[in-house]
């Protein structure tokens, strides 16, 4: 069962690693952490609504607003004709209006926008308006997109040695085709933003976002104002997940024109419907492959496609789908490899990043590939993913190049497969499968090796800015973003740390762009590697300086002086922190200092998709159970059991809640959630009655993490490893224990045509096919 | 028959965290959610949907009690739940969770040494149920956590620690939460514990109570809150074009998604007649009004089999708000309660005026969400038999989800089998049609019939047949029409001594 963590007091004076409580606990607990949507409204603030399309392809003739404008309640209506500015928040094409000109793109596209004096008034104004939209053919999924070889941006094609020779040569050969199903990140808090005039044209902006500085540079270019106009805040956002990556930018800028055009506050606050039809997803994706592979299962030759519904524009499509291609080898040595990646557009909203960014996918095809070759040889799957794990010495270049020097996998799933029973469990099941004619169990361990670094290696830095007040206490800003998972705190810690003092003394100011310039998006996993190093450059500046001014003033050397605990003892004078603080100030020290980071070792050519895009790699593995209905196809999640790759832990708490959390969210991803869009391009999944996130009742009781525990050998922040993402992927365990409960409703040789999300019906579709099957084949 | 004694104009009267508020002014299809939000600046509460399917908005209301007990205290979700029904009651809010003198109630302490919270959205809303469960069970078994917090969506935690935190919150001493009408509601022998702080705030409770009809006024529209089933018909008579509103566990739907305007509402809710049950020797009779928890708590007493479906039934807070006679009149195709309560052989009583008809339930439906109700007529009661001996029953839903989800295909499947012959076979089925139907050729096939399995798989294919239901994004019609019949085969696993696990749920992991 689960060990509890070790009460905090075991932990007295080590800040870094200690379980402590995520900062604003007590605030969640009591209602009292706001959320952007609960700060004072500024006098006058409007309340704003997007007017959407309803059609998924159509060419604007006409937006008649008069009905709009003559309700009472209406203040203004804001429409491409209002922007000053750039009509785009594409964050690298530009090819993603904030209204929708000349043509509609996708259904629940924004037209215009509507303020009124209430929240209520303007969402029932919007729908007054008089759309005259001429419907055009819409390219609405895949198999479509390939056909028109529609796409947003070009296919990428990476290859190694020979894969059509080696396919050629084979002892075995297997090929196929499987899906994985889009996600929507359902944030518990939607998307929302509050412009609010400044003088001189200036706009100050709170929103719920992971990147402030991308907020300020769409509202910047909307209204044709220079950046340092533009002031972006955010304390808080209510879950992300790769939601708040880019798409709160429409949402901003809608808001920020009204305010422009009103000189008035405004606020937009999309409702669930709203948010779910108008703001992007986790990419769904078709996977083709021929694989070549020897009697143990060992892959001699792969030949794989991805194919991606990007939606109507590329917002981040290009590094996701470069991701899914960096993880299609997971933790695999791939000799003769073709990857191809073929980046679809479609007339469905953009799809976006999702925790992950395209790793999921590409790690979705490697284990598929995998479970298929070992169930064509009639192997445990284990056997298989364990033959071709990467080397440490030998087979240990990724597809594109980069040497991986810190594998653990092997090791890891050794411990795992022992602490499970892996063994024992499988056998037990086989037994027990024997005599139940109608619910099946399955069991499966699977890896994950998790590329670290923005793969837009310029992101790859942080800045800070750490003040000392002279009562000793703390303010600390970075350039990250907290939504939940914990950055705040572990920031917090890192400088109480270096600078001996109680965490209660540091305090973390909300992400503000005035304070850090130029910060990158709090993704990629890298909030607490980027900065808690720029914020332990910010500290250990201050305190070298507090230091030489404590050996001035008692005259000692300033390396002797040590700083723990909140005391501060300089040769044999010892004093409390904030008496030191005081001293300095008095004696005019500059208390400030400004803290920066950026990733060594990293290099990576966009053009050729090679270099090492990664400073290292965090690695976990699951093992998961299931039981099926064969009746029905309901599943059920049995038992997890993870050992994952923290490094270092900065927060076992944190880390453990982001593993848990990681794995749940993943398994919604590949069991449960399922977005459906009608033959119109209509998403009829638009709110959580109709789109099913998990329950605390689909997590099983047996739910055992542990961490492998080992420091990073790269020299992150206290030798930590990032956490964010990873996790997500180990419920791939859980799909491929369905997939092995679905083979077992037949011989368990059949390899079962499994799609994600494995809603009921496609696990019963399944049972059905896999029994079919084996019948004919006898 | 004496005239009921005209509506009083009055203000709302509540009680809010403890204090006294009389509402003016606040337009009658406002929600409580808006109410605390915009107009009592208690942000504390979210909005994570407006359908009352997250839990982000979740408050506890505490109700009078119906003897025994002063107080009822039911998590609802107030992003639907309409301001003016919550007058006469007592309502609390996270903000009122914690003691004034400061510290953390046992639910909020255990949530945070549980690291119970990451974004923190969803956690007061969790705070809430918990905070229900609190009051309603003394550490409860993990289903029963599990069924108190179905109706919170969690993104961040995958809920491993909420649920902890519920297992550790009765571990803290209720005293550190300031104890009062804070403290736990059940002791540790199953009793019920009333603090004095309770019996004080059913006094204060009592004195709001509206005498007679409550007639609010605000924003050109009204509301009514009969007391009487009498003023409750004459209302209606009056008023033909008043719609009729219970928990709004639907109706509070077309607010915030449709952005409707309601027009006058006729309140159910305060209506002591239509919120009973009574037992009769030949069936029980739940008032209109009665809630769903209570109606399905009565149900599940002559029906144990039931209960699986009951707790799936949406969530704690939905039950709590929503009623039975909202769900049977509301006659959505994919109600829980109807396909049921048509397998059950309920009868639905209705009133117009003076005049009383009792209509069996099959034939209360005529389309979609279409029924025989009259203009001004509403329902009073559902009557369900008494309970035939020698009655084999299941109720089975199949959704994407265990939890909180709307069925792709529901059915419950009712035989009386005497000396091995099926004597009488009702099945109700949801799901698979525009209206709630009864699987007519299906219970022919069954009707006379020795109950085994070759009667069963012919039954089956039958039912497979039966009906012609639709693609949706729930299920395929194919996928409805497969399960549906092999709900019959599991009926008679489960029903004919086949000692084989049957549900997923039954399953343990190695």
């Amino acid at each position: 069962m689960n060990a509890p963590h070790p009460p905090a007091s075991a932990f007295a004076g080590a800040v870094v690693g200690a379980p402590v409580a995520h900062d604003s606990a007590v605030l969640h607990a009591r209602g009292q952490a706001p959320y952007t949507d609960d700060l004072p409204e500024p006098r006058g603030t409007l309340h704003v609504a997007l007017g959407v399309s309803p059609l998924a392809h159509g060419r604007i003739a006409g937006v008649d607003l008069s009905a709009v404008l003559a309700d009472p309640a209406v203040v203004a209506v804001v429409t491409p004709a209002d922007i000053p500015g750039v009509n785009d928040v594409g964050p690298i094409e530009h090819d993603d209006p904030i209204f929708a000109e000349d043509v509609v793109q996708f259904a629940g596209q924004p037209l215009f926008a509507v303020a009124a004096t209430g929240v209520n008034a303007a969402r029932r104004a919007a729908r007054l308006a008089r759309l005259d939209l001429v419907p055009l053919p819409a390219i609405l999924t895949i198999d479509e997109a390939l056909a028109a070889q529609s796409y947003v941006l070009p296919p990428v094609h990476v290859t190694r040695g020979d894969a059509a020779a080696a396919l050629a040569r084979a002892p075995h050969r297997l090929s196929g085709t499987v899906h994985s199903g889009g996600q929507d990140h359902f944030y518990l808090e939607g998307q929302v933003a509050l412009a609010v005039p400044r003088e001189r044209g200036g706009m100050y902006i709170f929103v719920s976002t992971q990147h402030p500085g991308e907020v300020q540079q769409m509202v910047a270019h909307a209204l044709r104002l220079a950046l340092h106009d533009v002031v972006v805040e955010c304390r808080r956002m209510g879950g992300g997940f790769g939601g708040k990556e880019t798409q709160m930018s429409l949402v901003a800028c809608a808001a920020a024109l009204v305010a422009r055009k009103t000189g008035q506050p405004a606020k937009l606050r999309l409702d669930r419907d709203d948010d779910m039809r108008s703001t992007g997803k986790r990419h769904a994706f078709r996977y083709d492959y021929d694989v070549a592979f020897d009697d143990d299962g060992r892959i001699l030759g792969l030949d794989l496609t991805l194919a991606s519904r990007c939606g109507f524009s590329a917002d981040l499509s290009g590094p996701i789908n470069d991701r899914a291609v960096f993880h299609a080898d997971n933790a695999y040595w791939l000799p003769d490899v073709a990857i191809h990646s073929f980046r679809c557009r479609t007339n469905t909203v953009s799809d976006t990043a999702f925790r992950g960014f395209g790793g999921p996918q590409g790690m979705f095809a490697i284990e598929h590939v995998l479970d298929e070759v070992a169930r064509a040889l009639g192997r445990d799957p284990l056997d298989v993913r364990r033959a071709n794990l990467y080397g440490t010495t030998a087979r240990n270049v990724t597809p594109y190049g980069m040497t991986i020097e810190d594998n653990v996998a092997p090791e890891l799933i050794a411990q795992l497969e022992a602490s499970a029973r892996y063994r024992a469990r499988r056998a037990a099941i086989r037994t027990w499968n024997r005599d139940s004619p109608v619910i099946k169990r399955g069991i499966a361990l699977t890896p994950v090796k998790f590329g670290i670094s923005f793969t837009a290696t310029h992101y790859n830095q942080a800045g800070a800015l750490l003040h000392v007040y002279s009562d000793g206490t703390l303010l600390v800003n970075h350039g990250g973003t907290e939504m939940g998972q914990g950055l705040f705190t572990k920031v917090a810690q890192v400088v109480a740390h270096e600078m001996g003092v109680p965490l209660a003394s540091v305090r973390v100011s909300a992400s503000d762009t005035s304070k850090v310039p130029n910060a990158s998006p709090t993704a990629a996993s890298s909030g607490s590697d980027l900065n808690g190093m720029a914020a332990r450059d910010a500290a250990r500046k201050l305190r070298q300086r507090l230091a030489a001014f404590a050996a001035r003033k008692f005259d000692c050397d300033p390396q002797i002086v040590e700083f723990a605990d909140g005391v501060v003892t300089a040769g044999d004078r010892t004093l409390p922190f904030a008496e030191l603080a005081r001293m300095a100030y008095m004696a005019r020290t500059p208390l400030s200092a400004t803290g920066f980071y950026a990733t060594p070792k990293i290099h990576y050519d966009r053009r050729t998709l090679s270099g090492r895009p990664f400073y290292y790699f965090a690695y976990g593995a699951a093992v998961a159970e299931v039981a099926i209905d064969t009746l029905t196809g309901e599943h059920r999640l049995l038992a997890v059991d993870i050992l994952h790759d923290v490094g270092a832990s900065l927060n076992p708490a944190i880390d453990r809640g982001q593993i848990e959390g990681g794995f749940v969210q993943g398994w919604g991803w590949l069991a449960d959630e399922e977005l459906w869009w009608n033959d119109r391009g209509e998403l009829e999944t638009h709110a959580p009655s109709t789109y099913k996130i998990p329950t605390a009742h689909d997590v099983p009781e047996h739910f055992r993490v542990e961490f492998f525990g080992r420091p990073n050998r790269e020299e992150t922040i206290h030798r930590s490893k990032a956490v964010g993402e990873p996790p997500l992927m180990l419920a791939l365990a859980g799909f491929h224990a369905l997939r092995d409960a679905v083979a077992s409703a037949a011989d368990g040789r059949v390899p079962p045509r499994l799609d994600a999300p494995a809603t009921a019906e496609r696990v019963l579709a399944a049972v059905e096919d896999v029994r079919a099957r084996a019948a004919t084949h006898g | 028959m004496a005239a009921a004694p005209p509506p009083v104009r009055a203000p709302l009267r509540f009680l809010l965290n403890g204090e006294p508020v009389a509402v003016t002014g606040i337009a009658p299809q406002t929600t409580l959610l808006e109410y605390l939000r915009e107009h009592r600046r208690l942000t504390g509460t979210k909005e994570g949907c407006a359908e009352g399917d997250c839990g982000a908005c979740t408050v506890v209301l505490a109700e009078p009690g119906d003897g025994g007990t002063p107080l009822r205290w039911r998590p609802v979700n107030a992003c639907i739940r309409l301001l003016p029904s919550v007058a006469g009651r007592a309502v609390f809010t996270v903000e009122s969770l914690a003691p004034a003198a400061g510290g953390l109630h046992p639910v909020q302490r255990a949530l945070v040494d549980a690291h119970g919270s990451q974004c923190g959205f969803c956690t007061s809303g969790f705070a809430m149920s918990l905070f229900g469960l609190y009051k309603n069970a003394h550490r409860p078994p993990r289903a029963a956590i599990e069924d108190a917090l179905a109706g919170n969506l969690c993104r961040c935690t995958g809920y491993r620690p909420i649920v902890a935190a519920a297992q550790a919150m009765y571990d803290i001493d209720p005293a550190d939460g300031g104890g009062g009408w804070r403290g736990p509601g059940v002791a540790a022998d199953g009793s019920r514990a009333v603090s004095r702080d309770e019996e004080a705030l059913a006094v204060q409770l009592a004195a709001l109570a509206a005498p007679d009809t409550l007639l609010y006024e605000a924003d050109d529209r009204r509301w009514w809150a009969p007391r009487t089933c009498e003023a409750l018909a004459a209302i209606l008579v009056a008023h033909p074009a008043a719609r009729i509103v219970a928990g709004a566990t639907d109706v509070g739907l077309w607010i915030t998604k449709q952005q409707r305007d309601l027009g006058d509402l006729v309140y159910t809710g305060d209506v002591g007649e239509l919120a009973r049950v009574r037992e009769t020797p030949s069936h029980l009779a739940i008032g209109a009004a009665v809630a769903l928890s209570d109606a399905f708590a009565a149900l599940a007493a002559s029906w144990p089999e039931l209960a699986e479906a009951w707790a799936r039934f949406a969530s704690v807070p939905i039950r709590n708000s929503g009623t039975l006679g909202g769900n049977v009149a509301n006659g959505s195709p994919i109600g829980d309660s109807l396909p049921v309560l048509l397998a059950l052989g309920a009868t639905v009583v209705l009133r117009r005026g003076a005049a009383t008809r009792e209509v069996p339930l099959e034939d209360f439906y005529v389309g979609y969400r279409q029924t025989v109700l009259a203009p001004s007529e509403f329902v009073v009661e559902v009557r369900v038999p008494a309970r035939p001996p020698g009655t084999l029953v299941r109720a089975y839903k199949v959704s994407k989800r265990y939890d909180q989800d709307i069925s792709a295909v529901f059915a419950c499947l009712a035989l009386v089998v005497a000396g091995g012959r099926i004597a009488a076979a009702r099945i109700g089925c949801g799901g698979v049609a525009a209206t709630p139907k009864r699987a007519a050729a299906t219970e022919a096939a069954l009707a006379g019939r020795a109950w085994d399995d070759a009667t069963a798989d012919a039954a089956a294919r039958v039912l497979a047949a039966e009906f012609a239901p639709i693609d949706d994004m729930r299920a395929s019609a194919a996928y409805r029409r497969t399960v549906l019949a092999n709900l019959l085969r599991r009926f008679r696993m489960e029903t004919g001594g086949a000692a084989t696990p049957t549900r997923v749920e039954q399953v343990v992991a190695e």
